[in-house]
């Protein structure tokens, strides 16, 4: 555990007002200007990454529905599994990128390839639950994903807003699992629009009597109940004075885009995802601890080729900025960022176009946080024959070296709802990965 | 000299009358409908003869017999019964989704002389509204949330069935065999679909898997899918061959265009862990050989396996499944993991050996567990200085307070939100505008997908959604035509009869002292009818985001 790592020490300190100067700086002169209105606001947590500490925080971008690595970042093309597709060079010497990576391609030397992830997963559902997890589904308990264990672990991020956030979440958003639903992932849209609900219908005199009479009403229900039942098993009344303090909260800015200029969306590629990277970088500056960003549509049964194409070009603008944002506010080093899908796809094209699912050997990129850049870790038999990928890191082994980097003793037993003590993580450290 | 009226004036004079007429008519049947029960809708007839009820009641008293063994064991004091508005509330939620509506309400207070938690459960299994409700709880149990494969599978149509045979309590050992023995076209046979979700891509047929994953766990409370892909691990004691031999059971089953059917050509293939080769799996139970059928096809075999009468982990099965729709927790975590040989906790065995005894009858199952103690003591202590524990409500000493399901907690403020009660007699229009803000809340919600009963408490979206949210918004707001808190504030003949009326339709119980003195006070600060419509809009709002209206009790 990073008890240690206080994300607020230095509040009022020297070091604070040079940090802030310094991102306030930097966003002037690399045309962040979304930043600086929001500087003061975003930049508090930010303020505490320093070198040499574990990261604090994770951004995870899902390419839901599972990306092809043949059709993305690991590319056959001279080979009959290749299915023709055109390659171009990445900052990492010898490894190349299906064309339309050029932007991820071209920050390269600030990320890691994984090659020669493996799941045991090849349905959507649980492969997800594995990926996000570190765990195959059990039906006796649920685990918590990787945000809600940043979430558990690391010490409390004082802020307003949600610390575990998922943006354009599919059917299965980030959960707390047995950690309880408080650790669960608040769930968002399109940053384009306002965060739902979190305007209050009534104006405050209005509201503040309604909250009066709540009270009253709550001190009728507590008779004869165990005094800590809120704390322990309702949630009801902390969870309506965090929304409540959401609901005040300059930070929700963090949440929506729309006040970003034209120029600067369009780097992201001002798609929903794009926007969901950029809220991303602003939540995270933010002091968010966790947040997920899904890309759907990867699924490509039928017509494969054009299906990762139009896809990757979504990804491609709004990566590569979300690593050089990370990277010109001084945030990477701080942030681990884990790009992938729940699993690979086949070798084989099928008889429409497609490929199907594969767990074996698909690609993921990480970077920030401790991860080394610019490395390649495992490789695929260009010929599609052999199963097994050279040095194959299982998803387990990237949650133990994501936990590790965050300072977590991921070996660490926690007792279950159901009696049986689990390790944060059973995988093992990958320390080829490390920087 | 007066002239002579024009005719313009008189109809103008006319429209007036009309519409004051109207106005008075609405206004008497408003306050009707506020304070006294729906003439015509009030039948005191508990629906069983006595020597039935008894019955029931003598089967509910063996089951209090274990429960009271084991407080004493424990030394725990158990909770006091229950009013009878709270039980009526409990039963609503389980069996419609939604709270009883003052409509309800004045109609049950209006009957005499009466078990009154058994004569609201013969209105519910009158009423289509139950049937609808429960047929999609357990739909979620046997074919889950997900839309399935185009064409050929109809979930719509499998949840109408499925009520169909609740509604006319067809026994449940009868409706499990018409689903995993179904045959036909997935739109006239609409049992079939519980075979069709399962269709896989590529002309490969039902998923043998997923079918043996559904039986055994919907139907026998075994999570046997465990070991689809290696013998059974932490004490497990099932192998591999155990699951995939259940599977072959779906081996012969494919479509053609006539629908499903049975392919004797056709066998269940499977390459064991650690072999290399695919082999033919024969079909063979995991439990209790002795009890399958000599004669018939495999689906049929093992639909007579798995509700045979010996076989008890089916009664079990449906025990586990009822008890937990009524209380929101099951007897046994998980719902459908129950060991074969037990131990059994109490209460269990006694309600399977009563259920097997009256053929499967559901409807049975749930007036005994109603009867029960259990179910009819308080969530709440009357000793202050002993409150109810944790440790009491896990030896169902007290009845638990548990999170209410998304559908339940949207269908109580819509419901709450309406003075009269919504059901299958309400304007179509009304109907489906009520389905649309139900799907739409959920999915804000959070839907709680299968049908799974776990302990997670109140998030933030969720309380951003009751507090800020245009459900609880548009329902509470000044809206005399249609929404009750208005209509309560307009209607009542005084404060304290409009903070009751809100008490009951929000609540299902009036208020304490302090309670009504408190909203009372507010509703007479109003200087007008829009700040009494307001104080009426706030009252609402506050009783819909309190803990008590979010938590089953």
């Amino acid at each position: 555990m990073n008890s240690s790592h206080d994300p607020h020490c230095g509040c009022n300190s020297r070091d604070h007002i040079n940090r802030r100067s310094l991102l306030k700086g930097a966003a002037g002169i690399t045309g962040l200007s979304w930043l600086t209105p929001l500087g003061d606001l975003l930049a508090v947590e930010a303020e505490t990454a320093l070198k040499g500490k574990p990261a604090r925080s994770v951004i995870l971008l899902w390419l839901g529905g599972a990306a092809s690595q043949l059709d993305t970042f690991d590319p056959h093309p001279t080979t009959k599994i290749g299915g023709g597709v055109k390659t171009i060079p990445t900052a990492i010497k010898g490894v190349d990128f299906v064309t339309g990576l050029e932007q991820t391609a071209s920050v390269m030397q600030d990320v890691s390839l994984i090659r020669s992830m493996v799941s045991k997963e090849g349905d959507h559902e649980r492969a997800f639950y594995n990926i996000k997890t570190g765990y195959r589904p059990d039906p006796t308990l649920i685990h918590p994903s990787i945000g809600a264990i940043v979430c558990h672990e690391l010490s409390e991020a004082k802020i307003e807003i949600p610390t575990h956030v998922s943006i354009l979440p599919n059917q299965w958003p980030a959960r707390g699992g047995f950690f309880g639903a408080q650790f669960d992932a608040f769930q968002m849209y399109d940053p384009k629009y306002p965060v739902p609900d979190v305007k209050a219908r009534v104006e405050d005199k209005r509201m503040d009597r309604r909250l009066e009479s709540l009270s009253v009403v709550e001190r009728v229900f507590a008779q004869g109940r165990a005094p800590d039942m809120d704390q322990t098993k309702t949630l009801h009344q902390i969870s309506m004075q965090r929304a409540r303090s959401m609901m005040t909260s300059d930070q929700l800015k963090a949440f929506n885009v729309s006040d970003v200029p034209a120029k600067e969306l369009a780097a992201y590629g001002d798609t929903p995802f794009g926007r969901g990277c950029l809220a991303a970088v602003r939540l995270i500056q933010a002091g968010v601890r966790c947040v997920e960003v899904t890309l759907n549509g990867w699924d490509t049964h039928a017509n494969n080729f054009e299906g990762q194409a139009t896809q990757v070009k979504i990804l491609d603008a709004a990566y590569a900025s979300l690593i050089r944002d990370l990277k010109r506010l001084g945030l990477l080093e701080s942030t681990i960022v884990v790009c992938g899908g729940e699993f690979g796809r086949t070798p084989k094209i099928n008889n429409v176009g497609g490929r199907d699912h594969r767990p074996h050997a698909f690609s993921m990129l990480v970077a920030g946080g401790g991860f080394a850049g610019g490395r390649v870790i495992g490789s695929t038999d260009p010929e599609g024959v052999k199963k097994e990928p050279e040095k194959p890191v299982f998803v387990e082994d990237l949650h133990a070296t994501v936990q590790d980097l965050l300072g977590i003793d991921y070996s660490r037993e926690v007792m279950t709802p159901i009696g049986r003590p689990m390790a944060l993580s059973k995988g093992d450290v990958v320390e080829e990965l490390k920087a | 000299m007066n002239s002579a009226p024009s005719s313009s004036s008189w109809l103008l004079r006319l429209c007036n009358a009309v519409i004051l007429a109207g106005l008075v008519a609405g206004a008497v049947w408003g306050v009707v409908e506020l304070l006294r029960p729906p003439v015509g809708k009030v039948s005191s007839e508990v629906g069983l003869p006595k020597a039935k009820l008894d019955d029931v009641l003598q089967a509910a008293q063996k089951v209090n017999a274990d429960f009271e063994q084991t407080w004493a064991q424990k030394q725990m004091q158990p909770a006091l019964k229950a009013d009878d508005l709270t039980l009526v509330r409990r039963l609503s939620l389980a069996l419609t989704g939604s709270i009883p509506s003052l409509q309800e309400i004045r109609a049950l207070e209006s009957v005499k002389d009466v078990d009154v938690a058994q004569w609201w459960l013969t209105q519910l299994f009158a009423d289509r509204r139950a049937s609808d409700y429960l047929a999609e709880r357990l739909v979620r149990v046997y074919v889950g949330i997900e839309n399935g494969p185009f064409l050929i599978y109809r979930r719509r149509r499998l949840v109408e069935w499925l009520s169909e045979a609740l509604q006319k309590n067809r026994p449940y050992d009868q409706i499990a065999r018409a689903l995993i023995d179904s045959k036909g076209v997935w739109t006239t046979s609409p049992e079939v679909n519980f075979i069709t979700v399962t269709n896989q891509m590529n002309n490969k047929g039902p998923d043998e898997t997923k079918l043996a994953a559904r039986v055994s766990r919907s139907f026998l409370g075994v999570q046997m899918d465990c070991v689809q892909c290696h013998d059974g691990k932490l004490g497990s004691t099932w192998k591999q061959t155990d699951f995939h031999k259940l599977a072959a059971y779906f081996g012969q089953t494919d479509f053609e265009l006539t629908g499903l059917r049975d392919d004797p050509k056709q066998a269940y293939k499977f390459r064991y862990l650690g072999q290399t080769e695919e082999v033919v799996v024969s079909a063979m139970v995991p439990w209790k050989p002795e009890l399958l059928p000599q004669k018939g096809g495999p689906r049929d075999r093992l639909a007579r396996w798995v509700t045979a009468k010996e076989n008890k982990a089916f009664a079990r099965t449906l025990v586990n499944r009822m008890w937990a729709l009524l209380f929101n927790r099951p007897l046994i975590t998980p719902v459908d993991d129950i060991p074969l040989e037990g131990p059994f906790p109490a209460g269990m065995e006694a309600l399977a050996d009563d259920l097997i005894a009256h053929d499967f009858d559901l409807q049975r199952l749930i007036r005994v567990i109603v009867a029960t103690r259990v179910f009819q003591q308080s969530s709440q202590s009357a000793d202050a200085a002993h409150p109810v524990t944790d440790e009491m409500e896990k030896a169902w000493a007290a009845f638990p307070v548990t999170r209410l399901r998304p559908e339940q907690m949207a269908g109580s403020v819509i419901q709450a939100s309406s003075l009269s009660t919504i059901d299958a007699e309400t304007h179509v229009l009304l109907r489906i505008k009520r389905d649309l803000d139900v799907d739409n809340f959920v999915k804000r919600y959070g839907d709680s997908g299968e049908d799974t009963f776990d302990d997670a408490g109140g998030t933030i979206p969720q309380r951003l959604l009751l507090m800020n949210g245009n459900m609880i918004t548009e329902n509470t707001k000044n809206n005399p035509l249609v929404n009750a808190s208005t209509r309560i504030g307009m209607l009542a003949p005084d404060n304290a009869t409009a903070v009751e009326a809100a008490y009951l339709a929000v609540f299902t119980r009036r208020p304490t002292a302090t309670e009504a003195d408190h909203f009372a006070n507010l509703l007479a600060t109003a200087k007008n009818n829009n700040s009494r419509s307001n104080a009426m809009s706030d009252l609402y709002w506050t009783l819909m985001n309190a803990t008590e209206f979010s938590w089953n009790h």
